[in-house]
């Protein structure tokens, strides 16, 4: 068995060298990543990753998925050592990286980070490509107070209290309630799992208590969608034509159906996809951008949503058109 | 007599706990136990409550078995629902069309899938003796994955109006369907441990595992038994988890609900180190935590604060519950029976 195994190998190897010999030189990435099983974000991310760092599109990319840092920092250490150009980095914990990146760069390896900032000098890095948790906020907020209601009392439901997305979502609603645009009636979370029951729970509490509401603002499409079980329960109208505005967050096909079908009234996107972004980053060479970059996002309200963004732009399973997620 | 009056002691307690509750909550407003009728289902904070912690229930009963005859708790109950539910989805959405006979069969195939992780959980526990909180830890790191590799793709979609039902309310019936499942399933229990000898066999292993030997019960085919029962459990509390949400989420679903769960035995005056146990308290316990979370959401307890509150109130309650505070609560009242002339035999115990 093992003799075998050792000839398919060489085979293979002599395939690949032969192979290589006649192609254009690969470019060779590196990408450091979390695992997909990790949320609906990663899985898209991932899958991002490798449909565009493709042997089909000229590059040698290799993928390693794990939420263990030191284990991150191995893999990315091992491809400094096979020599590859370009290193992709989604960090599992924002610190602890000083000493591979510095290896990174007296090897000539340009390092770009995704979706994850690391806490280390700039000149560690050549550019990160994030998500603006804050400008997805103000996209919400900017199409909620373009609604024109006649008075704006908004259920906040928070998601992990300190994380990057809940400060930058929540802090768009503040600031525009500081400024005297709206008024939050219930401020609650769906705690450290953006629970779905935890945020049924919130918007319970609010009904019974008799509170007046017309908006709900969560901060991710499952919170949001509890919260619409609330309402259905108590017979509260929403969406479109309805008497509450339902905004969620992170554009899951479920939740942009749900939007499509006028059962819910905006999402706000928070993009999985960076690789194309990076791919043109690495093709300008010396003139890719530096430092902090943010991605640019989108919203869809019942009026602008149409199915080809929900298939391009959305992740997640596609219930199909017309069917609504309750 | 003795046992009676233990086991009322028992209960007493956390009944007591969720009377406290419900008494903060009234001074709050006193509407709160008013049921209207929505959409032909009642609406209230009642069954808000009931149908809030349906899943909460299910586990505790479990857990309380696993608990008496292992002297151990499982923290893997959340993820056996997780990966049993989402064989439900993934057998009923391929099964062509969904309907109540399919429904079913999914939801017993799930079963048999808690069964068998059950199978491997107690395996550990009762063969190889492994400590029950690390035995199950395994499947509590590793769990979700399976339950992601199973999916296929994240979070399959379940939206038909069959399964929501489930989730939701049946047209006609007035309870939501969750609440009803919940009842039939503590209703069966209630059977179980009235027509076998189940909780006598399952104390006595848990008490003393020699005694027990020598009584001609087999400790490994008991402690074996209780965690393929609260296997079942993890799967009908999954099922009810996914037709509520619907959508099968590997990563949320039944997140963190073993503590929970664990919590709500021990609310429940079980002693954690196995043995004695009441199903009734447990139920309560489980209860009493869905009416605190609900409780500090009522108050309007800052966000950022909510679990710190939480966390004192549980402590304030377990040190209450505990056997010093117990006892010594134990001696008051019978030198309170003693003073007022009462059977000097009945305050033996």
């Amino acid at each position: 068995m093992a003799f075998r195994a050792k000839t398919v190998l060489t085979v293979l190897v002599l395939l690949a060298a032969v192979g290589a010999a006649f192609a254009a030189p690969a470019i060779k990435v590196g990408i450091v990543n979390l695992p997909p099983e990790e949320s609906g974000y990663r899985q898209a991310n991932v899958e991002d990753m490798n449909n565009v760092f493709s042997k089909a599109n000229g590059y040698d990319a290799k993928q390693t998925n794990t939420g263990d840092n030191s284990e991150q920092i191995a893999a990315a250490q091992g491809y400094i050592r096979d020599g590859v150009d370009y290193l992709l980095i989604s960090a599992a914990n924002a610190s602890g990286w000083d000493n591979v990146l510095q290896s990174a760069k007296k090897a000539g390896v340009t390092v770009f980070l995704f979706d994850r900032l690391i806490d280390t000098d700039a000149a560690n890095y050549r550019a990160a490509l994030v998500s603006d948790m804050a400008a997805e906020g103000e996209n919400a907020v900017n199409w909620l107070l373009k609604q024109k209601l006649a008075s704006y009392n908004v259920i906040l439901i928070r998601g992990q209290l300190g994380s990057a997305a809940e400060l930058g979502r929540s802090g768009a609603l503040l600031k525009a309630r500081d400024a005297g645009k709206l008024k939050i009636v219930a401020d609650g979370t769906g705690g450290d799992s953006w629970s779905l029951e935890e945020a049924r729970k919130v918007v319970e509490a609010a009904i019974t208590a008799g509170k007046d509401f017309n908006v709900i603002y969560a901060e991710n499409d499952g919170m949001a969608q509890g919260a619409v079980q609330a309402l259905d329960a108590a017979g509260i109208s929403h969406g479109k034509g309805g008497k509450v505005k339902i905004i969620g967050f992170d554009f899951n096909r479920f939740a942009l159906r749900n939007v499509q079908a006028g059962y819910w009234d905006c999402d706000v996107q928070c993009s999985p996809r960076q690789a194309a972004e990076i791919a043109t980053w690495i093709k300008a060479g010396k003139k890719a951008p530096t430092g902090k970059v943010f991605q640019k996002e989108i919203i869809a309200d019942t009026a602008t949503i149409t199915d080809k963004l929900i298939a391009e732009k959305g992740i997640n399973a596609d219930p199909g058109k017309g069917v609504i997620t309750k | 007599m003795a046992r009676m009056r233990s086991r009322g002691f028992q209960v007493f307690l956390p009944l007591s706990v969720l009377a406290i509750l419900i008494l903060i909550n009234l001074i709050k407003g006193a509407d709160y136990f008013s049921i209207s009728i929505i959409n032909g289902a009642l609406y209230g904070n009642i069954p808000n409550i009931l149908f809030g912690a349906s899943e909460l229930v299910i586990l505790s009963i479990g857990m309380t078995l696993v608990t008496s005859s292992s002297g151990g708790q499982d923290i893997s109950v959340g993820v056996a629902g997780a990966i049993t539910s989402s064989v439900f989805v993934r057998l009923l959405l391929s099964s062509g069309g969904i309907t109540w006979a399919a429904i079913l069969a999914a939801f017993l195939a799930s079963c048999a899938v808690g069964i068998a992780i059950g199978a491997f959980n107690g395996a550990l526990v009762a063969v190889f003796k492994v400590q029950p909180m690390v035995a199950t830890l395994i499947l509590f790191t590793a769990g979700r994955s399976v339950a992601f590799l199973i999916d296929g793709r994240l979070s399959p979609i379940l939206a038909n109006d069959l399964t929501s039902q489930v989730g939701s309310v049946i047209p006609g019936v007035p309870i939501q369907t969750p609440i009803i499942l919940t009842a039939v399933f503590i209703a069966l229990f209630a059977v179980l441990l009235r027509t076998t000898n189940l909780k006598l066999y399952s104390q006595c292993v848990g008490i003393n595992q020699k005694a027990a030997r020598l009584n001609g019960i087999n400790p490994v085919r008991i402690k074996f038994l209780t965690y393929m029962i609260l296997g079942v459990c993890s799967a009908v509390a999954g099922f009810i988890a996914v037709t509520k949400a619907g959508r099968h989420d590997s990563v949320n679903l039944l997140k963190y609900v073993e503590m929970d769960a664990i919590l709500a035995v021990a609310i429940g005056g079980n002693p954690l180190g196995g043995g004695t146990f009441s199903i009734a308290g447990s139920i309560i316990g489980a209860y009493t935590i869905e009416v605190l979370n609900r409780t500090l959401l009522r108050l309007e307890v800052d966000t950022e604060t909510i679990k710190a509150f939480k966390a004192a109130f549980i402590i304030i309650l377990m040190v209450i519950a505990s056997p010093v505070v117990r006892q010594f609560a134990a001696r008051g009242s019978r030198w309170m029976r003693d003073r007022l002339g009462g059977s000097a035999q009945a305050g033996q115990r």
